[in-house]
């Protein structure tokens, strides 16, 4: 089967000339039909530099970045993304954020039809109950899910996931981990899922590609297959020897790439010159008589009494 | 004292308090009226009435109530052209603030949105705006009635209805309310979040479509902000213009009645006025308020 993305030595450079910082170099990757990938790295390592990448909201300095054959030169539906901070318009009810998408996708349905498949779609997250409230009377992880089903509603050929469940709490992330998972199951779209976890890239994804950071910009590593049978029953993968192995080998590539891009750069910090005050000294609001702060500088030039003896 | 904080009377109390302390330092500074009545050398009574005090011919708080009395109590009535009820006059003026106000706001809305969208037009436009800003109005006066000098607007009867005046008069208005709107909504502009955006690109939204669904929504509290101050610049701006002007209204009737010596009326103008602009105020904020929790 022809790939669906296809990421040929791709390398991204933000900034001109000497102040240029590469962020990714050397990123092959490609994606099948049907896949469930998941991308894992450090924090500010470029995860979300690729995926914006692959949405084509960047365009590579170099390399080529194709879907289907056609170099990605700009954002689409066909790739939807679904953002870390969900980027919900608050102004919308979740039924209107997700007829957003369905209005434009679709338009020449009736208003009806408009209605229905956007009422299935917040059906699929869970969400009719609260399909006329706004994402503000929401909680972190049902406003994942709006925006989850707003992407979907697109109806797109391969599912973006910029880091979706990082702000939500432990026990939330394992719900809608399961939740995004089963909806993949029934939909069989291709996925990409960044992540920061290694427990959630491996739970979730049949590929794991570790982001290994570099001095030159982050580059992918080896890719790990992940064999569990699907569907995966959370409490029963996690007991196996085989998922401690993964998460062992995938953190470990993790940790050896971090050793290797030990950061170049040292910068004399520039120490502010104000000292803080003494909170234990009992302020007086005298305006004419006050003793303005202590500064550093002229504490260096302080006369300190030393005894003899 | 449980129940002076708790029915939070203070709140009222302490204000009260305040403005009965400027009544005071107002009855000290104003001067008073002594009349002297004596005989002349023909026999016939003279009656002389002079006035002493720290500035002795600011009407005292009483006097000022007395003689302001005839535009209160009646507040719409008609006695003539410049002379009408308070409510009537500040009904005057609050519609001619509206129309310059309502012209602000078709200008100054559409050019803040350009001023946000592109980098380019912000670069070009600034210096201007920047220096057309603080202009005053009677500065931007004279050049409206060079502007539009000729203007005439006849009605049936063939008296005019819209001349070179009011023209010049909304002329100023509008401009000198129009840079908050102009300003602010140039910076609800620049400030919609790229994720907003980002959902926009990847949906594929047309030009339109962004602008009403995303940029107009996202910017309207900023946009709102504009507004208020834009109401509050034009109703500073319209006593300014109706004294240069002579248009019957609460400036108009300020300048007409200080030219006639009734110094009382000045301070009944200035009272309404300040409380108009503050009603005005609260009203626009409540809106604000309303679109900011949005």
């Amino acid at each position: 089967m022809p790939p669906i993305l296809e990421f040929k030595e791709v390398s991204k450079t933000f900034g001109r000339l000497h102040e240029a910082t590469t962020i990714l170099r050397d990123v092959n990757l490609s994606v099948a039909e049907g896949d469930f990938v998941s991308i894992i790295g450090y924090s500010g390592s470029g995860k979300s530099t690729l995926i914006n990448l692959i949405a084509g909201l960047l365009k590579p300095t170099t390399g080529s970045a194709m879907m289907d054959d056609n170099p990605i030169d700009g954002p689409g539906p066909e790739r939807g993304i679904v953002f870390q901070n969900y980027s919900l318009l608050p102004w919308l009810t979740v039924m209107e954020n997700v007829r957003l998408a369905v209005d434009q996708l679709f338009p020449r349905l009736s208003e009806s039809d408009l209605h229905a498949r956007a009422a299935k779609y917040v059906d699929m997250v869970k969400l009719s109950p609260a399909a006329n409230k706004y994402p503000k009377e929401l909680s972190g992880g049902m406003r994942q899910r709006v925006s989850v089903a707003r992407t979907l509603a697109a109806n797109p050929r391969v599912l973006l996931l910029d880091e979706p469940l990082s702000a939500l709490d432990a026990l939330t992330r394992a719900t809608l981990q399961d939740e995004i998972v089963d909806i993949w199951q029934n939909n069989r779209t291709t996925v990409i899922w960044i992540t920061n976890d290694p427990d959630e890239a491996i739970l979730v994804a049949d590929r794991v590609i570790p982001l290994l950071p570099g001095r030159n910009g982050a580059t992918l590593g080896t890719e790990i297959s992940i064999g569990f049978q699907r569907p995966r029953v959370r409490n029963e993968v996690l007991k196996t020897g085989e998922f401690k192995d993964l998460k062992l080998q995938l953190v470990q590539a993790l940790l050896d790439a971090k050793k290797d891009s030990v950061p170049t750069i040292t910068r004399k910090l520039a120490v502010p010159d104000i000292l803080p005050e003494d909170l234990s000294y009992k302020n007086r609001f005298d305006l004419s008589n006050r003793t303005g702060p202590r500064r550093r500088s002229q504490l260096a030039r302080e006369e300190l009494k030393i005894e003899v003896s | 004292m449980k129940l002076f904080y708790h029915l939070k009377l203070d709140a009222i109390l302490l204000p009260v308090i305040a403005i009965l302390i400027c009544i005071g330092g107002w009855a000290l500074v104003a001067g008073h009226s002594k009349i002297t009545k004596s005989v002349d050398d023909f026999g016939d009574t003279v009656t002389k009435t002079e006035r002493f005090g720290l500035s002795k011919n600011l009407p005292s708080p009483a006097e000022t109530w007395i003689a302001s009395q005839p535009y209160i109590v009646e507040p719409f009535a008609k006695r003539g052209e410049l002379d009408q009820g308070i409510l009537r006059f500040a009904w005057l003026s609050l519609k001619l603030v509206a129309q310059g106000y309502a012209i602000a706001l078709l200008f100054g809305t559409p050019i803040g949105f350009f001023l946000g969208l592109s980098k380019n037009f912000t670069r070009a436009f600034d210096p201007i705006i920047q220096i057309l800003r603080p202009v005053s109005p009677l500065a931007w006066l004279p050049l409206g009635m060079v502007l539009f000098s000729g203007l005439k607007v006849m009605d049936a009867a063939g008296r005019t209805t819209f001349g070179t005046s009011d023209a010049a008069a909304l002329f100023t208005i509008a401009i000198c309310a129009m840079w908050p709107t102009v300003l602010n909504t140039a910076v609800g502009v620049r400030a919609v979040p790229q994720d907003y955006l980002n959902v926009a690109k990847v949906l594929k939204l047309s030009k339109a479509k962004t602008l009403f669904k995303i940029l107009i929504p996202s910017a309207l509290p900023y946009m709102f902000t504009g507004f208020r101050l834009s109401l509050g610049i034009a109703w500073l701006v319209i006593v300014a213009v109706e004294m240069l002007i002579g248009k019957p209204g609460v400036g108009g009737f300020l300048w007409q009645q200080y030219n006639a010596n009734s110094y009382a009326h000045i301070i009944l103008s200035i009272l309404t006025i300040g409380i108009i602009g503050y009603i005005l105020d609260r009203f626009m904020s409540l809106i604000e308020g309303r679109f900011r929790s949005a």
